[in-house]
């Protein structure tokens, strides 16, 4: 069990975490708010505190995910990070990556993108790439974050899986905030994450070819096998969280994480940092007799649909909160996702969707608490307007 | 014994087999080949089968480079390195165009990869579209002659001066019409630790419109023009260059190409070929080749 805890930096407590994972190869390019972590991870090399690891510094993004792709296929653990415009630059590369089933890890510290340009927080960013084939979980807070970081190695790298993920933080919010965290202890580490050892590697001694030419015989078999890979990743994550558990004594959930969702009647779900904020209002509705509760999605990528049929399958009402839109469906993709698990399901629930906090608009407590009391009337008398924004500025418009 | 198998769809008297064939024979077993989308990877790997008798991957189109220095990094994080060679080889348009970037970031960091741009001067497998390393003039399904033009409009990009420009140890420009030059070349990159780069020019029957039997023929036309001149840079100084004694006229490597055709035909088609003259005639002087 591990114990001391200390105050750090968010991106420097996702930055031990990856040093203790042992990487083999670490690719990144610098983009706001992921720097720190990848300065971070820069000093440790220049120190020597990560043993037999390269660090490329590459021209893009497109680049540091392409070494990745490479160093990957030859044997090595890999690591990158980025946010918003550099995870969009990789779009092509995510494809490729998770195609050729290589599990490649990436901390997205998410951030709007452009236009207009912002640097803040929303989760536009990874959300755009969730077709991509790519593992994605979000974290609340930087304790989940740093613990999560090495769940995301275990799980990618599990031969059953073989794909690769992403871990999300809320840029701003989580990566350059300071909490007392405790961080990763080696031998811990150790203990939980076995040496990455691939079944195919390129190998002079023993020649393969990778990421050949598939025509329309062979094609689909490729495809249906990677959301093979992310059925088996459903268990293995919840198995991640139970075996960290048992070694370092801490647990935040598996695919999810029930909130006073029991005898909620109004049950909220949301991802990332916004869920602190939410259990806090929870905390004040329930004192006021509130029937209010929370599910946290921790996973989006493998989407735990069995999950989420049965945690929201006695609720009155089911709120979704969403840091994105698609744009011409006026929807966020909880939203969207939630309303589609439970469609042709004998759950009848109805489904309601906010959409709130883009391009790092603060979300105080109140407009959770808005939320909650037009969830509460529509119980009463049906939902007026199936998704909307929770915080425009209708002075601007 | 080949490091290519035979079976490969590659075109009759298809110039990629032949690059591939020679790079392979002069690098040997200990060797891992990058490849970026084209005809290479298209004809050599239709799943389940690969005609690659070495470790081989392909990617994306444009980041041969990157993936390239993803494997050497990986090789000597793993301690694997001993003296394998890292190998990207690629056409002229995942080089000097999509590619560029990720190649310029390799060459400035010095990774120990070594860089064959194989040159057929277009985009073939998409159906011979122009590149940058398509030269003036050429009639390419992109840059087609017409009322308004006499084909492509710019000369060939310079691609081994950008490389060059990067610091590189070791840059060459060689032709599979003289396989003797190319894998003496290709094994000298190899052997040089950090970034080198080989450009060597790869005549395409089917995009430049001749005869499949005369791939050879073609490719050593341009060097006897002097259009494409074999030279060896290092650190950046010229350090040999084959000799042209009396170069042939522009005309004789033209009038062989279907993609030159119109310039014999077109009003004003002759001060056209006169300005090709005058690219050989800038050759000859710039590389010393007489």
């Amino acid at each position: 069990m591990s114990g001391k805890m200390t105050v750090v930096e968010g991106s420097y407590a996702v930055a031990h975490s990856v040093k203790v994972c042992r990487p083999n190869v670490i690719s990144a390019y610098p983009i706001t708010p992921q720097t720190h972590i990848v300065e971070d991870l820069s000093q440790f090399m220049a120190d020597g505190k990560i043993p037999n690891c390269e660090y490329i510094n590459v021209e893009s993004e497109f680049s540091a995910l392409s070494a990745l792709v490479g160093a990957s296929a030859a044997g090595a653990r890999t690591y990158s990070s980025t946010s918003s415009q550099g995870l969009e630059l990789m779009h092509e590369v995510l494809f490729n990556a998770s195609g050729m089933r290589l599990p490649i890890v990436m901390t997205v510290v998410n951030r709007a993108v452009s236009a207009p340009i912002s640097i803040w927080n929303d989760h536009q960013d990874s959300i755009s790439q969730r077709d991509t084939g790519w593992i994605q979980l979000y974290a609340e807070n930087i304790q989940e974050m740093s613990d999560m970081t090495a769940q995301s190695f275990k799980i990618a790298e599990d031969k059953d899986v073989m794909l690769p993920a992403m871990v999300c933080m809320d840029g701003f919010i989580l990566s350059h905030v300071f909490e007392p965290v405790i961080l990763l202890e080696q031998e811990l580490t150790d203990e939980f994450l076995p040496t990455y050892d691939p079944e195919h590697v390129l190998d002079t001694r023993n020649p393969l070819s990778f990421g050949t030419f598939a025509d329309p015989s062979a094609y689909t078999e490729f495809r249906y096998l990677q959301q093979k890979g992310m059925d088996v990743a459903l268990g293995k994550i919840e198995k991640a969280a139970e075996d960290f558990k048992t070694i370092f004594g801490r647990y935040f959930g598996g695919l999810i994480e029930p909130y006073m969702a029991e005898d909620a009647e109004i049950l909220l779900m949301a991802m990332g940092s916004v869920v602190g904020t939410i259990k806090d209002v929870i905390d004040k509705a329930r004192s006021q007799g509130i029937k209010v509760g929370l599910i946290k999605v921790r996973t989006f990528r493998p989407f735990p649909v069995e999950v989420i049929r049965s945690a929201v399958s006695d609720a009155a009402i089911v709120v979704t909160l969403d840091k994105n839109i698609s744009v011409g469906l006026n929807e966020g993709a909880l939203f969207t996702e939630v309303k589609s698990c439970l469609y042709n399901s004998d759950i009848n629930v109805p489904v309601m969707g906010f959409m709130l906090g883009h391009g790092g608009r603060d979300i105080p407590m109140s407009t959770i608490q808005m939320i909650i009391d037009k969830a509460a009337q529509a119980i009463k008398s049906g939902i007026k307007v199936e998704s909307e924004y929770a915080d425009l500025r209708g002075e601007l418009l | 014994m080949s490091r290519l198998a035979p079976g490969h769809r590659g075109c009759a008297g298809c110039c990629d087999a032949m690059a591939a064939n020679f790079v392979l024979e002069a690098v040997g077993d200990d060797a891992i080949v990058v490849n970026p989308t084209g005809c290479l990877e298209v004809m050599t790997t239709p799943y389940p089968e690969s005609a690659w008798e070495v470790p081989w991957i392909h990617s994306l189109f444009e980041n041969t480079a990157s993936v390239a220095s993803g494997i050497e990094a990986a090789l000597r994080a793993l301690g694997r390195k001993g003296d394998t060679k890292v190998i990207a080889m690629g056409g002229d348009g995942a080089t000097v165009d999509i590619g560029i970037r990720g190649i310029s970031g390799a060459f400035e960091r010095g990774d120990d990869i070594t860089y064959v741009c194989i040159d057929n001067e277009a985009y073939m497998n998409t159906g011979v579209q122009r590149s940058g390393a398509t030269p003036f003039n050429a009639s390419t399904s992109t840059s087609p002659p017409g009322s308004q033009s006499f084909g492509n409009s710019r000369p060939k990009k310079n691609m081994p001066a950008i490389i060059v420009a990067h610091g590189s140890p070791y840059v060459a420009t060689t032709s599979i019409s003289y396989p003797k030059d190319m894998m003496r070349k290709v094994k000298k990159a190899a052997d040089i630790e950090g970034a080198t780069y080989i450009h060597a020019h790869a005549p395409c029957a089917t995009g430049w419109r001749f005869d499949t039997s005369k791939t050879v023929e073609i490719g050593k036309l341009a060097v006897e023009t002097a259009l494409w001149p074999l030279y060896e840079m290092e650190d950046g100084e010229i350090t040999s260059a084959r000799k042209v004694k009396k170069p042939k006229p522009v005309e004789e490597y033209l009038k062989a190409q279907g993609r030159f055709k119109h310039l014999f035909t077109m009003e004003g088609g002759k001060e056209e070929i006169s300005k090709i003259q005058d690219i050989a005639d800038w050759n000859v002087e710039h590389y010393g080749l007489l």
